[in-house]
């Protein structure tokens, strides 16, 4: 039997219209609930005390301090490289044998659980290298992570650039560089943003790989070879090991009104200084 | 025409690749300084491949390889101690459509200056208004100039990239199917711009517009692939020769409308 061309398009429009209220409420749902119950518990003194009885009481001061730390430190390590990576993909290399070794690499790193990344950090970075569990560590382990998203997030804004652009600035007698700086970047710069925006939502979420390289103290950390604890793996212990869920729910709710504020600081920032008129 | 004129660009036994494709077969011819050329031929026949092969802009495509030689005056365009950069300097380009950078008019003229290291502000500023002058476009724009550039008309940002190819002071301005994105009035504007740039520099126009061809050009290229689909030049003499008696039987059909 054949359906008539009407009804199937005003099916599939309803069903589609379905499945995206359907994800909108899903989401919306999580905000609301985590944000309904661990508002109540956020005071100033909760933003503002270190944890103590492991966090049945007191305050996430420490967490906070240590998720922005890891988070800032793994973004600055990962930035230049990955970009940078991204760009010899993009603009330097012509599809080689160097170029495949890459992409295979990166394709690979994307697809291995945070936990393997969290043992290499151990070996490596802690034991190895002698840095202990502190933020240092895990800020370079979660630098490893992010590094496929970053490279290709901003792989994809590059490319998606206007090859007129390119053509422009050559044909005005620019170098390859000045072409990059001039033509490229100021074009796909959003598109990079948003791929540093992704990696800041993995840092701030990751728990396995910073329990094994960033440790477990609660003690406010005093420089990035301090041991610290991070909000998502604070979250993790109060509610694993029964401690609060009280204060479980008013991490989880810092923890994304964190994140919903870094969207919104970073969206405005380029806005004002890099996207002007673009 | 009867105007002899020297070469400003010559190109002899030019042949160019893409990979195992024979795009353009043994062009050779010379390009009169001071005058419009026009390139016309069927859609396919290389005219835009050759145009590009003047300023080197088929280098960025990777697969490209040429044979042959070429020389702006009687400098080799294709030299071993030939810099690229100095090349495109000399030889400007405007593209099919107006491809104005999303930034500002002013930042779109001084893009080109800019990065050959002019950096006084005065300097920069007396460029833009010479070059928007030169295109007609200055007193309409003088006052917006810090305005985003894709807010003009298309026909006014395809004046403005012209300005923006001028601001680099070339020598040679080559102009792929410049106005083929353009209603008719702008069309004739830029027309009449190419015949007043002519004054001072040497125009090389790729043109599926023949009327086009006739009004603004002195000489006029032929091309056609050939069996191999090998882009070939077929005739190549001035303008009102070609249109009232050309030589090539293949000219003649195609100027006629027979095909293309």
């Amino acid at each position: 039997m054949r359906v008539n061309p009407r009804t199937a398009q005003k099916f599939a429009k309803g069903l589609i219209w379905a499945v995206a209220l359907l994800v909108i409420a899903v989401l919306l749902f999580i905000i609301v609930f985590i944000l309904y119950r661990g508002l109540s518990v956020i005071n100033w003194s909760f933003l503002t005390e270190v944890p103590r009885r492991s966090g049945r009481a007191g305050g996430i001061a420490s967490p906070i301090v240590g998720t922005l730390s890891v988070t800032l430190l793994a973004v600055l390590v990962a930035m230049p490289f990955g970009v940078g990576t991204a760009f010899y993909l993009a603009e330097y290399t012509r599809g080689g044998i160097i170029t495949r070794i890459i992409r295979f690499c990166t394709e690979s790193l994307a697809g291995i659980p945070s936990i393997i990344y969290g043992l290499f950090g151990f070996i490596f970075f802690v034991d190895v290298l002698g840095l202990d569990w502190s933020i240092l560590s895990g800020g370079l382990t979660v630098a490893i992570m992010i590094l496929p998203t970053l490279i290709r997030t901003s792989e994809e804004a590059i490319r998606s650039v206007p090859v007129t652009y390119r053509e422009v600035s050559y044909s005005l007698g620019g170098t390859k560089w000045q072409t990059i700086r001039r033509a490229v970047v100021p074009s796909a710069i959003r598109g990079i943003a948003n791929g540093l925006i992704l990696s800041v939502g993995r840092c701030v979420a990751e728990t396995a790989a910073l329990i094994m390289t960033a440790g477990v103290e609660l003690a406010m950390p005093r420089s990035v070879m301090d041991s610290s604890k991070t909000m998502a793996v604070h979250f993790y212990t109060l509610v694993m090991e029964g401690l609060s869920t009280r204060n479980a729910y008013g991490t989880a709710a810092v923890l994304i009104i964190l994140v919903f504020l870094i969207n919104v600081v970073a969206n405005m920032l380029i806005n004002r200084f890099v996207a002007k008129g673009r | 025409m009867g105007k002899s004129r020297k070469s400003k660009i010559k190109t002899k036994d030019l042949n160019l690749y893409y990979g195992s494709f024979h795009a353009l077969g043994d062009i050779t011819a010379g390009i009169p300084e001071k005058a419009i050329t026009a390139i016309i031929g069927p859609s396919g026949c290389g005219k835009s491949s050759l145009l590009r092969l003047f300023n080197r802009m088929n280098d960025l495509i990777p697969s490209a390889r040429i044979e042959g030689e070429a020389f702006l005056d009687k400098k080799p365009i294709y030299g071993k101690n030939t810099y690229v950069v100095d090349v495109r300097k000399k030889i400007g380009m405007v593209f099919q459509k107006p491809n104005v950078f999303p930034v500002s008019i002013y930042e779109n003229i001084i893009m080109g200056p800019k990065s050959h290291g002019t950096k006084s502000r005065e300097k920069l500023a007396e460029i833009t208004e010479t070059c928007l002058t030169q295109v007609a476009l200055w007193d309409e724009v003088k006052d917006i100039l810090k305005k985003p550039a894709q807010e003009l008309s298309a026909g006014a940002q395809q004046r403005l990239c012209i300005a923006r190819a001028l601001a680099v002071n070339p020598e040679v301005i080559l102009m792929d199917e410049s106005c083929s994105a353009l209603d008719p009035e702008s069309t004739m504007k830029i027309e009449g711009l190419m015949l007043e740039l002519a004054k001072k520099y040497t125009i090389i126009i790729v043109t599926h517009n023949m009327e086009q061809a006739i009004r603004v050009s002195d000489m006029s290229m032929f091309m056609m692939i050939d069996d191999k689909k090998i882009g070939r030049l077929v005739e190549y003499s001035a303008t009102s020769l070609m249109f009232s008696n050309p030589k090539d039987k293949r000219t003649e059909d195609y100027i006629t409308g027979r095909f293309g």
